[in-house]
């Protein structure tokens, strides 16, 4: 088992008429073992990236633990916490997720660099080109398209060497033939690195490579019946 | 890539936002530095003209603009030429109380052919003098003969050369060191050389007669007040026993410029605290506005795992550099106005400015360099505290 989450839930603080409260997820619990893609399909709005914020050790669950091994996240301090999600998490956010003062290279390197960890040099120069943006390296964010700045927080995340990775629409500015590569590259990491992959997901063409589906509806997770 | 090298880039590659924040500390900078330099160099002024007057108490001519000339004389260096009997020194020295008096003689020369420069000549007597020698003997060792005279530093004349007075040649033996004052613009000779010069600026029509027609006549008679004495009590004594003469107490003179350098300290203190106060206002908000604009970048580096210390860190480097180049900057432009500026301020404040020692300069320097940082930092505390507690999931979410 690598990561797991123990009766977590989510509360946030909202007005509306019936309630001062969003109960964004509920308890739920939840394991991503090694070697597999897990995929995580739902409405927007049903939690999903509140669950994925939750497992990555960024936003602290109201009730309920999340476990890597052994290691309860929340209960490490700040500077554990950040080393841990440096060294065993990768996160591709929905969001663009680039640091605009640094290049393309820049940014893909910034996870080892800001430990004074050994440059993954080589295996940046092969992702770049994997995923078609080895041209960019010297380019700033600001210059590239929002498949391109994608493509590259996947590269950054990928050279992390993470045992978890989390995805979070990672194909979403995506053209159909870098959306396969985008797919089966994080396939080939499960099953030929024994990396545990979790993604949330509206691409259909994610099933395929799935192991294991899930559906989120109203903070809930159920099993995805095709 | 740490904390430093990351920041420097940051700072590299947005260099509008590096020159906003930096100019801001400038003017910290700028008016820290420069009003400092001028509060120092007024008060290193007065100091100096205080121990450069030596005497307890001056006897001018009573005539109603002797007095005014004088201290236009010695403070902005104006010419002067007001003469009285020289009869009037014996005088003081039968006064009780009077340990010495030494004379001394001015004359103006004129800024026309017979003389190679416009300066003020005060003529001394060495054997009596006891306030300008100390000073001369710092730069002239041997004794100061016939037509031999002793420069101000800002007299343009150098040792060896030959200056011309109402057509007389007078070769300058001596430079002084800087005064801040009037007296620096000055140039001493004994009486000898004094009475040469008297008699040829009278040849050209410059006349220094006195009423009673007598040629032996001194400008100011400068008198030290012997140990256990009431300098008050002596100044009325020479007050009522000398006729046409009036006697100041150099401390009152000194007074009225300590006054007026107490008014401008307090202008140009309350002028440095206003600045200080309006631009860390407008750099705490300038701060607060980039937490908002940074807020993605940060939540990019708490995803990857820069823990919340190293965030706070990075935004206190930065605005630490910027306070360095703000610093740099500012002292940079204050040292421009201050020292290429100096004889215009001096001019204009019309009081004695003696700009420091360069160790003070340094040392003040320094110190306004390391306000700069700390204050610059102090101002993005709060920023920087925002800016490391920034949730990830929230601001690549939204943005802000």
């Amino acid at each position: 088992m690598l990561l797991r989450a123990d009766n977590i839930s989510k509360t946030f603080f909202r007005n509306t008429d019936n309630s001062n409260y969003f109960f964004a997820v509920t308890p739920l619990n939840l394991e991503i073992p090694p070697e597999t893609v897990t995929v995580l399909m739902g409405r927007s709005g049903s939690g999903k990236t509140t669950l994925l914020n939750m497992l990555s050790g960024i936003l602290q669950p109201s009730e309920g633990k999340v476990w890597m091994d052994n290691t309860d996240l929340y209960s490490l301090t700040d500077m554990e916490l950040s080393r841990l999600r440096n060294e065993r998490l990768g996160v591709i956010p929905q969001a663009r997720s680039a640091v605009d003062s640094l290049t393309v290279r820049e940014n893909i390197l910034l996870p080892a660099k800001l430990y004074g960890k050994p440059v993954p040099a080589k295996e940046a120069g092969y992702w770049m080109k994997e995923f078609e943006i080895d041209h960019l390296a010297n380019a700033m964010p600001k210059e590239l398209s929002g498949g391109e700045l994608r493509r590259m927080a996947i590269v950054r995340a990928i050279l992390q060497n993470p045992d978890v990775l989390l995805a979070d629409e990672p194909t979403g500015d995506l053209d159909d033939e870098n959306t396969d590569k985008v797919l089966s590259a994080l396939y080939a990491l499960a099953h030929q690195e024994n990396k545990a992959v979790f993604m949330v997901t509206h691409e259909n063409d994610a099933l395929k490579y799935a192991d294991r589906i899930l559906r989120m509806e109203k903070g809930q997770i159920f099993p995805f019946e095709k | 890539m740490k904390a430093f090298s990351l920041s420097l880039k940051n700072l590299i590659r947005k260099p509008g936002r590096t020159a906003m924040l930096s100019l801001l500390t400038a003017f910290l900078a700028l008016s820290v530095f420069g009003g400092s330099v001028i509060v120092l160099s007024l008060r290193a002024g007065l100091q100096s003209l205080e121990a450069r007057l030596g005497a307890d108490i001056i006897l001018v001519p009573s005539e109603a603009q002797s007095r005014i000339s004088f201290q236009n004389m010695l403070l902005q260096g104006t010419s002067g030429a007001f003469y009285m009997d020289a009869s009037v020194m014996d005088k003081a020295m039968d006064v009780p109380g009077v340990e010495k008096a030494a004379p001394q003689t001015f004359l103006a020369s004129l800024k026309a052919d017979c003389c190679s420069v416009k300066i003020q000549v005060i003529g001394i007597d060495p054997s009596r003098d006891f306030t300008v020698q100390p000073w001369i003997a710092r730069s002239l060792t041997g004794a100061l003969g016939d037509m031999d005279v002793v420069v101000g530093c800002k007299v343009e004349a150098g040792i060896g050369e030959i200056i011309r007075i109402y057509e007389q040649r007078c070769k300058v033996v001596a430079r002084l060191e800087p005064t801040g004052t009037g007296l620096d613009t000055a140039v001493y000779c004994n009486m000898d050389t004094m009475n040469t010069l008297l008699a040829a600026a009278e040849a050209k029509g410059v006349s220094h007669k006195i009423s009673s027609g007598d040629d032996s006549v001194v400008s100011a008679v400068y008198i030290k007040v012997r140990d256990g004495y009431d300098i008050d009590t002596v100044n009325t004594a020479l007050t009522g026993k000398l006729r046409k003469v009036t006697a100041v107490r150099t401390r009152s003179m000194i007074t009225g410029v300590s006054d007026s350098l107490a008014g401008i300290s307090r202008t140009v203190t309350i002028m440095i605290v206003v600045i200080w106060a309006l631009a860390f206002m407008i750099l705490f908000l300038a701060y607060i506005l980039i937490v908002r604009e940074r807020s993605r970048e940060f939540a990019v580096l708490r995803l990857i795992g820069a823990s919340r210390n190293m965030l706070g860190r990075m935004a206190l480097i930065e605005s630490a550099i910027c306070g360095l180049i703000g610093g740099f900057t500012g002292i940079g432009l204050a040292s421009i106005g201050v020292f290429a500026f100096s004889a215009l301020i001096e001019s204009s404040l019309g009081l004695p400015y003696l700009i420091p020692d360069i160790s003070t300069i340094l040392l003040l320097a320094a110190g306004t360099m390391m306000l700069s940082i700390v204050v610059s930092a102090l101002a993005s505390a709060f920023a920087a505290w925002r800016l490391s507690r920034v949730n990830p999931g929230t601001a690549l979410r939204e943005g802000c």
